[in-house]
């Protein structure tokens, strides 16, 4: 039987050699296949664990950071110091729901996955961790809480940008939310916190800033008046509009009235000053027309999305208002020809903010910015740039025009316009001692019936004799508690608390 | 009865099993450490646990069997002790799984308890061989126990289990066990029987009809265990068990061939008529093709143990819990993800070390029965191990038993520790013979 017994033994011996082959072929020849396999739920908690660069403002605080972990699972989680003051730019890094804002725009860069991050293979194949990159932001931080800070529990959005080189100095959005749940190594917390995010009413994940569009209101007066100047002749003084008190489009009975049922007209600085809607809604449909109208609102960036770090809803400018109707010569004696359209009413709602026209405050702020910066519409840039571990510059975003939406003279006009609206116009509670400033007051009504209104506020700021510093967008969405709410009252005075901080000015 | 022999047997085993305890309580450090970068608090507890029941099980053989061999039972403690660091470290991330590890230690308890009463109540192999048709009856008795009413449970598809008040158990384990003590016996006695008559078919020796009826009764316990309890594994675990010791006990190889042929049919038909054994088949070509359904357990396990590589992610720092009933029939991959090819090396080794020590027993005993008793019972956790290592990387297709001494499980802790026992009652019995009677030894080379 011995022989037997020993062949027995070699046979399990046998069949042992070959799970022990089996076992190399699996855990070490063949492993490379099956550990990159994109269902190896191990990778993504491997990547969600590994080394990240940090996020910080301009003037250096730190807004996201890798903390190490305690965790049996990842190595490191996501940290903001400043949580929900940032959220909507950093957006958040969870294993559960994925990356979101910079943290998805930047997520090779923080990660140190680039092209450029890698060039040594040699030393990246030694090295302990990977060479991650540093997003530094064009946010300043103490503009950043001074919008928040004065836009308070408000729904709404405050933008600062630099009009000339694009850098967004502050984007705050309310209400916000606190990425550090979302991104926590407890997935249960962190399903649990996002659950309770999508669940509320007021919804918290939505960027007001950039991420939803609103109608404008009264700050697209600054479009149309552009419109004006550029494609019908207008100067600040000339040609005078009827002063009425209701203005009624061709092809409609119903009269487009002005706010609280006041009577304005004459020339453009007038009709800037006193925000006047029968004034604006004739030059749009009788000076300016349709296609004049669309090509200015495009030349601002409206229809089409902004090259931006984070996503941008595209603002709308309706772009067919029908078939023509008839050709007529306008109103300025110009041998122009005007046609009017099947939807010349919808036309003339157009021209001051309302119908189908939306922005998000981003497109805003970009409007009041193409006006300071001679024309043109800067490249909105929100990170200044990438830094490798040792504050060497890796890489830095473009900069410059994005659109050039009129000639620097009109650009010079329009801005003398809104210079007039704050100094004895519906801006005037902006007004700040030693500052050069326009703007354009907005009040939106959100639907036909309702008091609610959204408050506006467009403009730019700078010291005398000086390049501008800041273009800005103030946004309040309406409230059905806080009854109507104009752009004067309302958005004004959050936009003063802010400059004040901007130009260092206390009183 | 105190020999130079056993003494120094002793001691070895005494020394190994402080060795087994130690490793495992450094591999419960380390598990600790990945999980929470702290030592666990009851290290200590653990250390001694391990080594409490390690020297119980000691003690026992030095009073019963103080000329076994001393290798098997610290082998058996460092596995038992693996096996327990796998299932705190797997218990502490999933909700359902908290309260396995103190069950598991309970019934490792159990299982010694088991290992002593073994040594104490068969003091002679040749009182199993005298109830050899008890045995017999019990095992056959065990085997269609979970087919019964009342008392027979099916859990996860299979019905193999057994409910005696709160305790679900595994007769099938115990049925092995007995059905292998009764054949060693049944085929030493007929064992000339079967090796005359035979027919010549060309170069071919074929046992006549009369002498195949145990090879064909095998055959159909086997499939009867397929169809009714659903049982893969266990079914062929019989099986193999059956033919291998009519093939060492009647020296005959027709024997292997034509259980071999009989298997292959029986696969085939199996195959071709069951569900069941065709999923099977199925994901053991191609987990892939059915990656979030029948296949899943696979390509996890596949993953886990890639991802594992040559030395693992650490104990306590993988996923090995994305693997279903991975405390159980899948233990093997957590091993392999959080100890690498190192650690997986270190089972298999650990295996062969059993399986080498239960032949050397087979091959040194000089009664039959106690020859084929060491066969049977090295055969049967020799190759359950084989089965389920092998099917959890695809070498062979997946059958569900449990690991030996790793895997989660009351019934199969008992039942090996027996198992481990009655090895050692005939481990002893050689050094027996050999210091009373030398000459009549065929003298292992050692």
């Amino acid at each position: 039987m011995n022989v037997r017994i020993r062949r027995l033994g070699l046979g399990l011996l046998l069949g042992y050699l070959l799970l022990f082959a089996q076992l190399n072929r699996v855990q070490v020849y063949g492993a490379q296949r099956l550990v990159e396999d994109p269902t190896n739920a191990r990778v993504a908690i491997e990547a969600f664990g590994a080394p990240r660069g940090r996020i910080a403002t301009a003037d250096g605080v730190v807004v996201a950071e890798s903390l190490s972990t305690e965790s049996s699972r990842f190595d490191r989680q996501r940290h903001y110091p400043h949580g929900v003051l940032y959220a909507h730019l950093t957006g958040y890094h969870s294993f559960t729901s994925g990356v979101a804002g910079l943290e998805a725009t930047y997520d090779e860069v923080l990660g140190g996955r680039t092209a450029e991050q890698r060039t040594d293979p040699l030393y990246d194949l030694f090295a302990a961790d990977p060479e991650t990159g540093d997003v530094v932001l064009t946010i300043n931080h103490a503009l950043q809480q001074a919008a928040a800070t004065a836009l308070g529990d408000r729904e709404g959005a405050v933008v600062m940008l630099d009009p000339v080189t694009g850098n967004v100095l502050a984007l705050w959005s309310s209400p916000s939310y606190d990425p550090n749940p979302l991104s926590s190594v407890d997935t249960t917390a962190a399903n649990e916190a996002r659950a309770a995010l999508l669940a509320d009413p007021t919804n918290p994940l939505l960027p007001r800033a950039t991420g939803e569009i609103f109608a404008p209101g009264s700050t697209f007066k600054v479009v149309t008046a552009t419109a004006a100047v550029e494609t019908a002749g207008f100067t600040l003084d000339q040609p005078l509009l009827n002063v009425t008190d209701g203005y009624v489009p061709p092809l409609t009975n119903r009269a487009i009235t002005n706010y609280g049922g006041s009577t304005c007209g004459g020339d453009l600085r007038e009709n800037m000053r006193a925000s006047c809607n029968t004034a604006f809604a004739q030059i749009g449909a009788e000076y300016v027309g349709p296609y004049a109208m669309v090509a200015i609102a495009e030349g601002f960036g409206f229809n089409q999305r902004p090259p931006f770090d984070l996503p941008v809803a595209a603002s709308n400018f309706p772009d067919d208002f029908g078939k023509v109707l008839s050709m007529v010569t306008d109103e300025t004696g110009q041998d122009t020809l005007i046609p009017v359209l099947e939807d010349t009413p919808l036309l003339a709602q157009s021209s001051i903010g309302q119908y189908e026209v939306a922005a998000t405050p981003l497109q805003m702020a970009l409007v009041a910015a193409a006006v300071a910066n001679n024309g043109n519409v800067p490249l909105p840039r929100l990170v200044d740039e990438i830094r490798d571990q040792s504050g060497q510059i890796i890489s830095r975003p473009e900069s410059g025009p994005w659109l050039e939406a009129m000639e620097p003279a009109t650009a010079a006009l329009v801005a003398e316009g809104m210079r007039g609206v704050v100094a004895e116009g519906t801006a005037r509670r902006l007004a700040i001692d030693g500052l050069v400033m326009g703007a354009k007051t907005g009040t939106a009504q959100v639907a036909a019936g309702q008091i609610a209104t959204h408050a506006w506020l467009v403009g730019f700021a700078s010291l005398p004799n000086q390049a501008p510093a800041v273009a800005f967008a103030v946004f309040v969405a309406a409230d059905q508690e806080a009854g109507e709410q104009t752009g004067g009252r309302v958005a004004a005075p959050i936009a003063r608390e802010v400059l004040l901080e901007l130009f260092n000015i206390s009183e | 009865m105190t020999s130079a022999l056993a003494t120094q047997r002793r001691r070895t085993e005494l020394g190994l099993i402080a060795l087994a305890g130690l490793t495992t309580a450094l591999l419960y450090a380390l598990a600790g450490l990945g999980r929470s970068a702290s030592l666990p608090a009851d290290l200590g507890s653990f250390l001694l646990l391990v080594l409490a029941l390690g020297v119980v099980a000691h003690l026992a053989v030095r009073r019963f069997a103080p000329h076994a061999d001393p290798i098997i039972l610290p082998v058996v403690v460092f596995l038992n002790g693996l096996g327990q660091v796998f299932i705190i470290r797997l218990s502490h991330e999933s909700g359902i799984a908290g309260e396995l590890p103190a069950l598991q230690t309970t019934w490792t308890a159990l299982g010694v308890g088991a290992f002593v009463a073994t040594l104490i109540i068969v003091r002679r192999p040749r009182d199993l061989a005298a109830h050899r048709y008890t045995f017999g009856l019990i095992g056959i008795g065990l085997l269609i126990l979970p087919m019964l009413p009342v008392v027979g449970r099916e859990i996860n598809g299979a019905r193999i289990w057994a409910s005696i008040g709160p305790i679900n158990l595994q007769p099938g384990e115990f049925a092995r066990l007995a059905l292998a003590i009764f054949l060693a016996a049944y085929l030493v006695e007929n064992r000339e029987l079967l090796q005359v008559g035979s027919r010549r078919i060309g170069r071919f020796e074929i046992p006549d009809g009369r002498h195949l009826a145990p090879v064909l009764a095998a055959w159909g316990v086997s499939l009867l265990v397929l169809v009714a309890e659903k049982d893969l594994g266990s079914s062929l675990l019989y099986y193999a068990l059956f033919v291998v010791l009519l093939w060492v006990a009647t020296e005959r190889p027709a024997f292997l061939i034509i259980g071999g042929g009989l298997f292959v049919s029986g696969a085939v038909v199996a195959w071709r008529i069951f569900d069941h054994v065709q999923a099977r088949v199925d994901i053991w070509f191609d987990p892939w093709a059915t990656r979030s359904g029948s296949g899943y357990q696979l390509v996890e396990a596949a993953l886990a143990m890639a991802t594992g590589g040559l030395t693992g992610t650490g104990p306590g720092a993988g996923e090995p819990n994305r693997i279903p009933e991975v405390e159980t029939d899948f233990i093997f991959a957590a091993i392999g993800e959080e100890m690498g090819l190192m650690g997986t090396t270190l089972v298999v080794g650990a295996f062969i070390l059993l399986i080498g020590g239960g032949l050397r027993i087979a091959v040194q005993s000089i009664n039959p029965f106690n020859k084929l008793l060491a066969v049977g019972l090295t055969t049967l956790m020799g190759l359950q191990a084989l089965v389920i290592m092998g099917g959890i990387v695809r070498l062979l297709p997946l059958t569900g038993v449990t690991l030996p001494f790793i895997s989660y499980g009351g019934s199969s802790l008992l039942a090996n520790y027996i198992l481990v026992a009655l090895l050692l009652r005939l481990s002893d019995r050689v050094a027996l013979q050999t210091t009373t009677a030398p000459a009549q030894n065929e003298q292992a080379t050692s």
